[in-house]
């Protein structure tokens, strides 16, 4: 079953207002448990709005999300329907169990933030503890857990995330905004969470910074079997890391699949403004050349390991320039 | 809070958007002396049917406006209350023999009071902050204000430090909203537990609001340094405040009106103020 399904979801900021603007419209997604998943879609298209659905900080205005199959956001009314059979809350009269299940219903509001872990875009802001080991540490003390467990979790989540050891005593705002980042990172990866939703995380930083940070999340995806979703301008880093690919626009869905199979559409891509990865390009040119060339390669090391089995198997065809 | 700008400007394209800001200024103002000398029953008729005519020639939905009087619900409902309970008048309605002494002016006088708050709520935010953005207001007040200069009050400062505040609010609102959303994401808890625990709740959002809104504000010194601002002394404008014919008509509309009001006070028509 899929992890997350998002069911007809669709969001209206300022609904009833003149400000009103439809965000997302009408969308179905299904996203795969155990894998790494890319939004990509270009700006204002709604990639922001969607990963803010899926921990319950936003309600849709009309549309159902699921988790594991359930309604992430079941209403009151709802739950006292489905609940009114269950054993503690038999003896209750109609107001305590509504008071009883609204309490349960917070409960479960910040236990969904734990199992399905939200880095926002730009998360740098979001640090204000006096040192870095405590504000990564304020998600796994949310949770309640042992001070040696909260330890044991800051140091590992320091660890996927290249926050390096000697940073943890310093205060937060000593550190550069690439190194805020991976503090900013490390806080949520720190709670464990089985879904990582990571919004633009390399946005704005240099390509070694880019590459350890994407590398980070993978390393965590791999560990934990989690399943990650990655929200990025990126189609190089798309192709490099993902598994599956959703493409928005317009607060629509407009693809989604594996990742061969959404990057096959290369015109519909670009004519979305939404490049393909360069060696993509390249090696479909070669190929339109007339060279026997496989040309479902998004790398830059499947394609050194594509022309080297050209190059062995010594077919020909075609004009190499 | 969300998708919603700050103030409660709707924008829309009614002749009163277009009228100049100063126009609306010295409008409300009549607008608002006219509640004030109003008294009698054919006058807050009046009153009443401008506030109507108001609404219709802005083109804002009533509904929107109705929203707005709500918070003051409360107030409004007690000073009714008051009027009804405490004026003393001649003609009794409750019997002698009864505590609680009710006249017919105090059901009048409580009447008058709930429609001069409405009036004076609905008039004023339709003059100002309906139909006018908090830039254009805060232009409007430096250009009218413009003759205090001469006696040395840093009216552009002032005004341009309106507009610097003003000009932020919806950005800190934004802010606060999206710290606010990342901290619920590692499981921040501020609605449960006693009044300390909220406040101390609030920390980790209040701590990282601040740090950015001090960064914001040097980063807006140093911008506008760049650019040599250095007060208004010489400066130019980019929207220069001009009076049209309709500036001219509505501010007669108004003086009319206003005449209009007083001359209504003497009117013997069901009821006058004492
Ligand atoms: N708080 C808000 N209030 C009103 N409208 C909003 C708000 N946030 C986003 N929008 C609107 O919703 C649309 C989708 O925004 P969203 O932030 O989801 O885009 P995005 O795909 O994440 O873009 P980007 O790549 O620039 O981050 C935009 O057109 C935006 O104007
Ligand atoms: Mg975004």
């Amino acid at each position: 079953m899929d992890k997350i399904v998002l069911d007809h979801v669709s969001y209206i900021y300022g609904a009833g207002t003149p400000f009103e603007r439809c965000a997302l419209d009408d969308v179905s997604v299904n996203v795969r448990g155990g894998c790494i998943t890319g939004i990509i879609g270009h700006t204002g298209s709604g990639k922001s709005t969607m990963v803010q659905l899926l921990n319950g900080l936003a309600k849709p205005t009309s549309g159902k999300v699921l988790l594991d199959g359930y309604d992430i956001n079941s209403t009151l009314d709802e739950l006292l329907v489905a609940w009114k059979d269950r054993e503690e809350y038999a003896g209750l009269s109609r107001r305590a169990a509504k008071k009883a299940i609204r309490a349960e219903m917070e409960g479960r509001r910040r236990r969904l933030c734990f199992r399905v872990g939200l880095v926002m875009q730009y998360p740098e802001y979001q640090l204000f503890e006096e040192t870095v080991f405590k504000d990564i540490a304020y998600g796994p003390r949310n949770m309640g857990l042992e001070d040696v467990e909260i330890e044991a979790r800051v140091r590992e989540a320091a660890l996927f995330t290249g926050v390096d050891p000697s940073w943890l005593d310093k205060s937060p705002f000593d550190l550069s905004g690439g190194e805020k980042r991976r503090v900013a990172l490390a806080g949520v990866i720190a709670m464990r969470p089985e879904v990582l939703v990571l919004d633009e995380p390399a946005a704005g930083l240099d390509p070694r910074g880019r590459s350890f940070i994407f590398e980070g999340i993978r390393n965590y995806q791999r560990t934990t079997g989690s399943t990650v979703l990655i929200v990025s301008h990126s189609m190089e880093d798309m192709a490099r890391y993902c598994d599956d690919v959703i493409v928005m626009a317009n607060a629509k869905v407009v693809m989604q699949g594996a990742r061969r199979e959404v990057f096959a559409h290369v015109d519909e891509l670009s004519e979305m403004g939404l490049s393909i990865p360069q060696i993509t390009t390249l090696m479909r040119r070669l190929r339109a050349r007339g060279l026997d060339i496989s040309d479902n390669v998004y790398t830059v090391e499947e394609a050194m390991e594509a022309v080297k089995r050209y190059v062995a198997e010594g077919r020909t065809g075609g004009e190499l320039v | 809070m969300k998708g919603v700008s700050f103030g409660q400007y709707y924008p829309s394209d009614s002749i009163l958007h277009k009228l100049d800001p100063r126009t609306k200024v010295i409008m409300a103002v009549f607008y608002i002396v006219c509640t004030f000398v109003c008294k009698s029953a054919a006058g807050f008729l009046a009153l009443t049917l401008s506030a109507l005519a108001l609404v219709f020639i802005s083109r804002i939905p009533l509904r929107t406006i109705l929203r707005s009087i709500r918070p003051l619900l409360f107030i409004i409902a007690f000073t009714s209350l008051m009027n009804i309970f405490f004026t003393q008048g001649e003609r009794r309605l409750t019997p002698e023999s009864w505590v609680i002494s009710i006249y017919v002016e105090g059901l009048w006088s409580a009447l008058f009071m709930t429609l001069r708050i409405m009036i004076l709520i609905v008039g004023t935010s339709l003059f100002l902050t309906y139909t006018t953005t908090p830039i254009a207001l805060t232009d409007a007040l430096e250009n009218l204000l413009g003759p205090l200069k001469k006696i040395r009050v840093p009216v552009h400062d002032f005004a341009m430090m309106m507009t610097i505040a003003l000009r932020f609010i919806p950005t800190l609102s934004d802010e606060t909203e999206k710290i606010m959303n990342a901290q619920k994401a590692r499981g921040s808890d501020l609605s449960s537990g006693s009044l300390l625990k909220k406040a101390k709740a609030l920390v980790p959002i209040l701590i990282p609001l601040f740090v950015s809104a001090i960064n914001r504000a040097f980063e807006l010194a140093a911008a506008m340094e760049c650019r040599c601002y250095h007060g208004g002394e010489g400066r130019t404008r980019l929207k220069v405040l001009r009076y049209r014919t309709r500036d001219w008509v509505a501010m007669l509309t108004i003086l009319v009106f206003f005449a209009g009001i007083f001359a209504l006070r003497y009117v013997p028509w069901l009821y006058i103020m004492g």
